[in-house]
């Protein structure tokens, strides 16, 4: 017997990239996920990659919308069950990083705030990957996408990473959980655990995109680990509002690790001033481990 | 005619054999392989197979649906996987 | 029939009619001039009269994203908006439609900004003419009361399965206080069928919904909405006649003839001018002239066959619009004109664009533009095919 749950409520023939991160972080959730329940996905990579009709991925009962409203249709559906009186039935909200924090921020936040007792998954791949690899709000800071791209004048995307774990956390939800497809256990227990509490929980997963970032199939995995093991991507849990289970990092790897496969970050190892730009990027690494104590002794 | 509302079943792009994308196939070393299932937690495909060899479980490619990425070999922690160039 | 008779503002009727169509869950954001409906309705769920879940939504674009996830749900939903609300829903509309979720939603027609006006036109719902809805418009409070509870035997109507929007003159209707007759919450439930959807969210049957339509098949699903919405040319017929039986009104087809029999000029519009044009009528009836007035009931479907037929034998129709496409013309007349060409039905048409932004519609306005409409019949052609009413004396060119 595998040790995670055998059964796939997201199922293989989907359409998403070889080594896709995303597809990854949609199946082990929804290892995490039972069959009684309902789930909506907002337009992006997810979405188009695994409902071609007539044919679907999906084996729980889905509904795609579109792109920024996954959290109000979640809050509908919810609604729905509760006057039926089957609030037994979990429902799961997904949507990618630009459908979360970007343009379905507002409907995410309305949800929260209501209290809908909705988990929201957001798959973090940094870009508006199904568009093109466009920059979002998620993207990390001297990311080269195709409206960041980086030139003559330019280092890629100018601005940090949107914290939209502490957003979400600003509205004194339950429960909010960073997640990584390089940690499966750690992730579907964050999901599981989002689903039975009972209220709006959010989980953010980050999911690298190889055709995005630009590195081989081979290593979304250990890439989704160097961001974990550079101090870039944090996982952890906010429980009640108190900061838990802070995943920490013993000998923390410098970020270069991290950044040189990825064509995204190429013009910082080859444009004159990217080493500063670099550092840059490890002070946000440092910056994160100062915060949450990763360093471990 | 297509259905009512653009409704489809539950799971139906099994329907679709996404192994014919693939360049790379996932070769195993079944003597090697200690049936560790990382291969099976991290393929996005879903395309690895639990099964019994000579005793032991093992883990073999469902080559309906890999799509060759390679991610199963880089994850395997006795390298009882090697990518290599598929013969079609 | 133990209907009582009332009275209150439009938007209260609504509520009451609402109320009794018992929606398992309201999703709705305030503006003027809808926001008394809404209003009503939390205070029923407050007083424990309506056992609604009552989503209290950041937006209308929310509001209308969880009508979607709720009816996906097989939950009979309600929501209503405005103007500026109905607009921000846009996109969601075209879904709602897209996926066939027979949701109902009110519509206080009011003007569309910039400038901003809370006053009544109905520029918003003639907007989102093309999102797939069914269009419904009241004449009076009694009829958008019973037309919010017919809204929903039409659109949960297994032929059809189209959201449904129920549409009342912003502060002429919603405000105004009118007797009305209130139906039993028995009568209303024993007259709307149970919302069983064929097709819903559901763990037993986990289907999956919102798929990608590929150009292979998205035509397709184009056609069937369109088939559903040509369906509901007859299921709204038998709606408004089974519902008039029942409950002792004369709300019966797509359209409302008045006074057309003989008549010569026929003034055609909708919603609650129509009771200036009738009024209208009547004196230039006294006064000898043929003149007769047609009332649209039902926008979407297109009223126009049945149009075609009531003016058959008339010299000219005059169409009142309280809306106008930039650039082009008012929404009705356009319609009914283009249904004209193909038909051996031939009058000079003309098109008046009135009430826009709340601009009030005295009689005398209407008595204006039967003028026109006569003086067209006397040279038997039409000089200017569109006319705003009442403009100020230095735009008006006439
Ligand atoms: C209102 C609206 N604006 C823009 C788009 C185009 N669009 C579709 S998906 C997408 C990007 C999705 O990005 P993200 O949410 O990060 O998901 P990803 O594809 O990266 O997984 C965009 C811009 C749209 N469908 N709807
Ligand atoms: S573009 Fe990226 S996120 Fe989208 S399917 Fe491909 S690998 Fe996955
Ligand atoms: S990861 Fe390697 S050792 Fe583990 S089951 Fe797969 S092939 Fe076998
Ligand atoms: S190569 Fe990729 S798709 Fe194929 S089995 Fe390995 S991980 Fe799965
Ligand atoms: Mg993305």
């Amino acid at each position: 017997m595998t040790r995670l749950e055998k059964k796939e409520r997201f199922t293989s023939g989907h359409r998403a990239c070889g080594g896709c991160g995303l597809a990854l972080g949609a199946r082990l959730a929804m290892k995490a996920v039972d069959d009684n329940s309902i789930a909506t996905c907002a337009t992006g990579c997810l979405e188009v990659t695994s409902s071609p009709y007539p044919q679907s991925s999906w084996k729980i009962p889905w509904l795609h919308s579109l792109f920024e409203n996954s959290a109000a249709v979640a809050g509908g559906v919810e609604a729905a069950l509760r006057a039926k009186g089957k609030q037994d039935i979990n429902v799961v909200a997904q949507g990618g990083d630009g459908g979360t924090v970007d343009i379905g921020m507002r409907s995410l936040s309305g949800m929260l705030e209501r209290g809908h007792d909705v988990a929201y998954i957001c798959y973090d791949n940094e870009a508006y990957m199904n568009t093109g690899i466009q920059r979002s709000g998620s993207t990390p800071m001297n990311a080269s996408t195709t409206t960041s791209p980086a030139g003559e004048e330019s280092f890629g995307n100018e601005n940090r990473k949107k914290n939209a774990l502490k957003i979400a956390a600003a509205h004194n939800i339950p429960y909010v959980a960073s997640a990584s497809v390089a940690y499966p256990d750690d992730l579907i227990e964050k999901v599981k655990k989002a689903n039975e509490i009972n209220g709006p929980t959010y989980v953010q997963i980050h999911t690298p995109c190889p055709t995005g970032w630009g590195h081989e199939g081979d290593i979304t995995v250990k890439l989704a680990r160097l961001a974990v093991e550079t101090g870039l991507w944090v996982l952890y849990e906010r429980e009640e509002g108190e900061i838990k289970d802070v995943k920490k990092i013993k000998d923390r790897k410098p970020v270069e690790e991290y950044l040189k496969p990825q064509k995204r970050f190429k013009h910082l190892f080859k444009k004159e001033g990217g080493e500063e730009r670099i550092q840059e990027i490890q002070e946000i690494a440092d910056s994160n481990a100062e915060k949450f104590h990763l360093d471990e002794e | 005619m297509p259905n009512f509302a653009s409704i489809a079943k539950p799971g139906t792009t099994e329907n679709y054999k996404t192994g014919s994308w693939r360049v790379y196939v996932p070769v195993l070393d079944k003597d090697k392989c200690i049936g560790c299932e990382r291969c099976w937690e991290f393929c996005p495909d879903s395309s690895k197979i639990e099964e019994e060899y000579e005793g032991d479980t093992i883990f073999r490619t469902d080559l309906d649906y890999c799509k060759g990425c390679g991610i199963c070999a880089e994850e395997c922690p006795v390298d009882a996987l090697e990518m290599e160039l598929e013969e079609k | 029939m133990s209907n009582q008779e009332e009275v209150m503002e439009g938007s209260h009727a609504v509520a009451h009619a609402i109320k009794g169509a018992d929606p398992e869950v309201i999703a709705a954001y305030p503006i003027t001039p809808q926001t008394h409906i809404v209003e009503k309705l939390s205070q029923f769920v407050a007083d424990g009269e309506l056992d609604s879940e009552y989503v209290k939504v950041e937006s209308e674009f929310s509001a209308m994203s969880s009508c979607v996830g709720s009816s996906a749900t097989g939950a009979r939903t309600y929501t209503a908006t405005s103007s500026q609300g109905l607009l921000l829903m846009n996109e969601v509309l075209y879904n709602a439609s897209g996926l066939r979720l027979p949701i109902v939603m009110g519509v206080a027609n009011r003007a569309l900004g910039a400038p901003i006006n809370i006053w009544n036109d109905h520029s918003d719902s003639i907007g989102v003419r093309d999102a797939g809805w069914i269009q419904l418009y009241a004449e009076t409070n009694q009829e958008a009361l019973d037309m919010s509870i017919q809204a929903y035997e039409i659109a949960e109507n297994q032929d059809v399965m189209l959201p449904t929007m129920v549409c009342m003159d912003g502060y002429i209707l919603t405000h105004t206080y009118e007797p009305v007759s209130i139906p039993e919450r028995e009568e209303i439930q024993d007259f709307l069928s149970p919302y069983e959807p064929e097709h819903k969210l559901d763990p037993e049957n986990p289907e999956t919904f919102g798929t990608v339509g590929f150009p292979r098949d998205y035509t397709e699903f184009r056609y069937q909405q369109f088939d559903a919405m040509d369906n509901a040319t007859d299921v709204i017929k038998q709606v408004f006649d089974e519902y008039s039986d029942k409950f002792g009104r004369e709300q019966r087809g797509l359209i409302e003839e008045y006074r057309t029999e003989d008549a010569d000029i026929v003034l055609i519009s909708l919603g609650s001018i129509m009771g200036v044009v009738k009024e209208t009528v009547d004196s230039l009836r006294e006064e000898g002239k043929k003149i007769g007035a047609i009332k649209v009931r039902a926008f979407r479907p297109s009223p126009a066959q049945e149009l075609i037929e009531a003016i058959k034998g008339s010299d000219v129709i005059a169409v009142l619009d309280k809306n106008v496409s930039i650039g082009k013309k008012g929404a009705l007349f356009t319609e009914l004109k283009d249904e004209l060409y193909s038909s051996d039905v031939n009058p000079l048409a003309k098109n008046f664009i009135v009430g826009l932004g709340g601009r009030d519609v005295p009689e005398d306005s209407v008595k204006k533009i039967a003028k026109k409409a006569e003086k067209a019949k006397e040279h038997g052609r039409v000089k200017k095919e569109i006319e705003f009413i009442d403009l100020k004396e230095v735009y008006d060119n006439d």
